[in-house]
């Protein structure tokens, strides 16, 4: 970006002295909304507070509690967990859903919409209606949802890869639509099987597309709040070698309800916040690595 | 392939057949929403797979319960919805396309540090702003539906502009140019010249930020003032609240009402929809 | 190539504003104070100009309507302004902890216990000598803090136990009066159960452990363990530990309560509080725990022939049981707010519960007032249970008041409850007193860690 700009052009000089109707709106905005919140987090993360005003500086040991946290390091493992089966499980299929759509298919544009149509769905909304449908069918089994953790766990990915197969498989179709015609013909004429056109061909040129779904479930999982709380609240609760567990609970619920303990835990629930927000950081990071080698290996 | 266009082969028959059945099953669970909003509660509890029959059959009566439940009456939370979204995707697309304009054409040390802190702000989860944002937001009486646009411009500026940016940079100058040797200055060169050309991104980014806004339940619930303001997603999760008891069929139907405008206006503007998703995914 | 010049981009701001973080941070310490210490005066300096206002955080959905109409009455009487707000069911912690973070926080709040002063202590008032105080029958269901100080009113009661349709009773052969101890209310229920077939009802409506049923096992009847070993031990403060001396008594309640009810003890969890209660206003089951507060429901569904006893689970002595009478409900004025507002709050207060509508219309909505001028209810549960306390029973009052991080402990009880009704095996049985023992010490720690 640095370079689009190195020319000195004719628009650029009248334009700076508008600065305030141009930038100001949304950099107050973001100032509020996001700078300052996260400036102040960064300390109060080093505090212990009720609310702003009654913080007390007490260095390091919200971060000591959060690593010594049962429940935290359970969440960790959850999230971990969720991530890789999410990843595997939507990529896998949105991928083989989007080879099989854009071939020539009765249907395919009703069918994308279809399976499209789940991700307008918020979260919370998602979350009832599969605890309901989930409760109904093990309830023939003479069972519930939050009976173990399994069921909790099995259920947020049915529930988020239903949610997220439609709009990966949109990344997919794009990528697998800009394959021009032509490789495809030369493929066809060189002979190739179907498999291999698809391993030697297909998946090489739509593999940017596979790094952005790959990053996109591996961030979402990361974050994932609103289904994990409606779907099962991570229960169920156990005590697990004298610590209390819920053993559904992901990352971001449990800084929630960490939070929500009473006001001595709320230094601590921040102090997560800047552990989950160094995590998701990295994670973000990583993907840009991912992408930029990518697209040197071209 | 391309010149066989009416023949269909054996295989893509039966994937076809393969994907009606699967198209099928993935709308069962809203169809079980549908069929459960017109049973009684005590029904839905007891099978939630069985069909309405005459003894279940309550008609609209869990819709008519469901839009007064709880002394707060649905539509209130509807309205709020609608506009929290509607203001707050205005305020984004107008106000951030023109930073991403400014940003992209003056070079300078606020627009620089600017962009490199949207950049910064893709990759911070709301966990960790959401303690602190709450308690500025009070501060500053961004706690109503009439304000918090405001924070949405904030927390939802970083993506837009980073999107909006792509697009602009690709921009050719002699365009801007030209209009700036006819005499316009920077609002009219960027009203009349650049934000029609930015049409497509516009779509794009209003449709991301549309289907975040619409269903986010976690900012709204912390910052507005939930005692006297709810939103959709706040009013189900308020329904199913953990004590007392629950009325399934009236949730249900309360989860039927706040699906149907998502169904209506998807089915209207889908192509923009897939489209939008599939330019702001690459993008990000 | 953008990606890179993006991702290299990324990287430097995360390097940079970490870096920058960590070095703003405790220059930081004094700027956040700033607006904060600026803002307090100003609210103080402008309300003693005006009235006060009230502001009530209101504990108990179910009173919303009427606490709502009354805060317009005082308006329209007094000219001060009064705002009720409801939380919603199961947020008031939630609630109370974001309301009070705000500016125009809450003048009058509910505390629960002994815990939750504990949290709020320095947001509590010291209401001794104030005139509501003295306008108090009793002090029993009022909260003290460490130094003495009366910071909460405990401003209704409520009592619970074994709900019972005598009709049905009368049916079976038995009467109300059989009842005086377990192994005599264990006779009437099995005698009960095994003749369901032939009589048509059960003898306990389903013990759901459902979250809109949970509540009264893994507080209520916990309450019973619980209340018998702090009277042992002579407790009166939250432990940071309990022993779960009575928990082969808690044991034998929930086994009756398990196996004399047509439920299927597979399904509990998903077993909802409505389903419970359909079954008793139905006459499908002779007995039904749960409190006062029923009473009316009850009546409307056309239950008129019903009385109340107390919950027995084997203790010795325990014919002389009363209910289990307490309460969660205790006013508390925020002293955080200016002295006009908790003028104006504490003149709200006197006036509920002396203003002879107001006094009135609490009585039908919350049940008994423990305060000098209010009527008497109409409530047969709470007759049954003046009763047996006029007839020299004890009281057994709300141990679970104690308990630390409640809703938490509770969902861990529900759990290990859950997990016991599908497979009653004895190692089974270890993790419902682990979860009731082991999860007490652990929620101590956390509140207070």
């Amino acid at each position: 970006m640095a370079k689009s700009n190195q020319n000195v052009n004719p628009v650029q000089r009248p334009i700076r002295k508008f600065a305030p109707i141009f930038i100001l709106p949304t950099f107050a905005a973001f100032l509020i909304g996001f700078v300052w919140p996260f400036i102040q987090g960064i300390y109060l993360s080093f505090c212990k507070f009720n609310t702003p005003k009654d913080a007390k500086w007490v260095g390091v040991s919200n971060y000591l509690k959060v690593f010594s946290d049962a429940g935290f390091l359970n969440a960790f493992k959850n999230t971990a967990a969720f991530a890789v089966v999410s990843i595997i499980l939507i990529n896998v299929i949105a991928f083989m859903i989007a080879y099989a759509l854009t071939q020539k298919i009765r249907g395919a544009n009703l069918f994308r919409t279809v399976f499209f149509m789940p991700n307008l769905i918020g979260g919370v909304v998602l979350g009832y209606i599969w605890s309901m449908i989930f409760d109904g069918i093990l309830k023939r089994y003479g069972t519930y949802l939050t009976a173990n953790g399994t069921y909790g766990f099995w259920g947020l990915v049915i529930l988020v890869a239903w949610q997220q197969i439609g709009y990966m498989m949109i990344i997919y179709i794009a990528g697998l639509q800009s394959i021009s015609e032509d490789m495809m013909e030369a493929a066809k004429i060189d002979g190739a099987s179907g498999a291999q056109t698809l391993f030697k061909v297909v998946i090489p040129n739509v593999m940017p597309a596979i790094t952005t779904c790959t990053f996109l479930t591996l961030t979402n999982s990361f974050k994932m709040f609103d289904q994990n709380m409606a779907l099962t609240g991570g229960l169920p609760s156990i005590m697990q070698n004298g610590a209390k567990v819920n053993v559904t609970e992901l990352l971001a619920l449990n800084i929630y309800s960490t939070y929500n303990i009473n006001k001595n835990w709320h230094g601590v629930a921040q102090a997560k916040a800047v552990v989950f927000f160094i995590l998701v950081a990295v994670l973000a990071i990583a993907q840009q690595a991912a992408t930029r080698s990518k697209e040197v290996e071209q | 392939m391309k010149t066989k266009k009416k023949k269909y082969s054996k295989l893509s028959r039966l994937l076809s057949l393969f994907f009606l059945l699967l198209s099928i099953v993935w709308l069962m669970p809203i169809f079980e929403v549908l069929m459960n909003s017109f049973k009684e509660n005590a029904f839905v509890n007891l099978n939630p797979f069985a069909l309405p029959n005459s003894e279940s059959f309550v008609g609209f009566a869990n819709y008519i319960k469901g839009m007064t439940f709880g002394n707060y009456p649905f539509l209130k939370s509807v309205c709020y919805s609608l506009f929290i979204t509607v203001v707050s995707v205005f305020l984004i697309l107008l106000f951030c396309s023109m930073s991403a304009w400014y940003i992209a054409r003056v070079n300078s040390l606020l627009s620089k540090s600017f962009y490199y802190l949207c950049l910064f702000s893709m990759i911070v989860p709301f966990q960790m702003v959401m303690f602190t944002l709450t308690f500025t937001a009070d501060k500053l009486n961004l706690n109503t539906p009439f304000t918090i646009p405001i924070v949405y411009l904030g927390f939802g500026a970083g993506l837009a502009i980073f999107m909006f940016l792509g697009f602009v940079k690709g921009l050719p100058l002699e365009i801007e140019e030209a209009a700036a040797i006819d005499g316009c200055g920077p609002l009219r060169t960027f009203f009349m010249v650049v934000l029609p050309m930015l049409k497509p991104t516009l779509i794009s980014v209003g449709i991301l930020e549309l289907m975040w806004v619409w269903n986010d339940y976690l900012l709204p619930y912390l910052v507005l003032d939930r005692t006297k303001y709810m939103t959709i997603p706040i009013h189900v999760q308020y329904l199913k609240g953990s004590y007392g008891s629950v009325d399934l069929g009236a949730t249900m139907a309360v989860i039927m009402l706040s699906i149907i405008p998502i169904i209506l206006v998807y089915m209207f503007c889908q192509k923009h929809i897939i489209k939008g998703v599939a330019a702001g995914a690459v993008k990000g | 190539m953008k990606k890179l010049i993006a991702m290299l981009l990324a990287l430097v701001m995360v390097l940079g504003l970490a870096a920058c973080g960590g070095s703003t941070a405790p220059a930081a310490t004094e700027a956040p104070a700033a607006p904060a210490t600026e803002a307090a005066p100003a609210t103080e300096a402008a309300a003693p100009a005006t009235e006060g206002r009230v502001y009530y955080l209101n504990f108990k959905p179910e009173a919303d309507g009427t606490m709502q109409e009354l805060a317009k009455l005082y308006t329209e009487t007094t000219g001060i302004p009064v705002k009720v707000v409801t939380a919603a069911s199961g947020t008031y912690s939630d609630t109370l902890t974001a309301e009070m973070g705000k500016s125009e926080a809450p003048t009058i709040f509910n505390i629960g216990n002994k815990s939750g002063l504990n949290d709020w202590d320095d947001y509590a008032l010291d209401l001794t000598g104030t005139a509501i105080a003295g306008e108090q029958t009793t002090d029993e269901f009022n909260l003290y803090n460490d130094a003495g100080e009366l910071k909460a009113i405990g401003n209704c009661f409520e009592s619970y136990g074994i709900i019972v349709n005598k009709a049905l009773l009368e049916k079976a052969g038995h009467s109300v009066d059989e009842i005086t101890n377990f192994e005599t209310l264990k006779a009437v229920a099995d005698d009960i159960h095994a003749n369901a077939a032939t009589l048509g009802f059960d003898a306990f409506s389903a013990p759901g452990l459902d979250g809109s049923s949970s509540w009264r096992f893994s507080g209520h009847l916990a309450n019973m363990p619980l209340f018998y070993e702090f009277r042992d031990d002579g407790i009166t403060e939250q432990p940071a530990t309990i022993k779960g001396t009575y928990m082969d008594n808690f044991r034998n309640i929930w086994d009756l309560y398990i196996t004399d009810t047509a439920a299927d003890a597979k399904t509990l969890m998903s077993g909802t509080g409505d389903e419970s209660k359909a079954q008793f206003t139905e006459g499908k089951a002779a007995f039904y725990q749960n409190g006062t507060w029923e009473f009316a429901s009850l009546n409307e569904a056309g239950l008129t022939d019903i009385c109340m006893i107390p919950i027995y689970c084997g203790v010795a002595g325990e014919e002389k049981a009363g209910l289990c009478s307490g309460t969660e409900n205790c006013w508390a004025v925020n002293s955080q707010v200016s002295e006009a507002d908790q003028k104006a709050s504490l003149d709200f207060l006197y006036w509920l519960v002396t203003d002879e509508v107001a006094a009135q219309k609490m009585v039908d909505t919350l049940g008994a007032l423990p305060f000098k001028s209010a009527p008497a209810s109409s409530n047969t549960f709470l007759a049954n249970g003046n009763d047996l306390l006029a007839k020299g029973n004890y009281n057994v009052s709300w141990a679970f008041n104690h308990t630390p991080n409640v809703d938490s402990w509770r969902a861990t009880v529900v759990t290990a409850l859950a997990k016991y009704s599908a497979d009653p095996t004895d190692a089974n049985w270890a993790e419902v007193v682990s979860a009731f023992v082991d999860g007490w010490a652990a929620e101590y720690n956390t509140v207070n860690g």
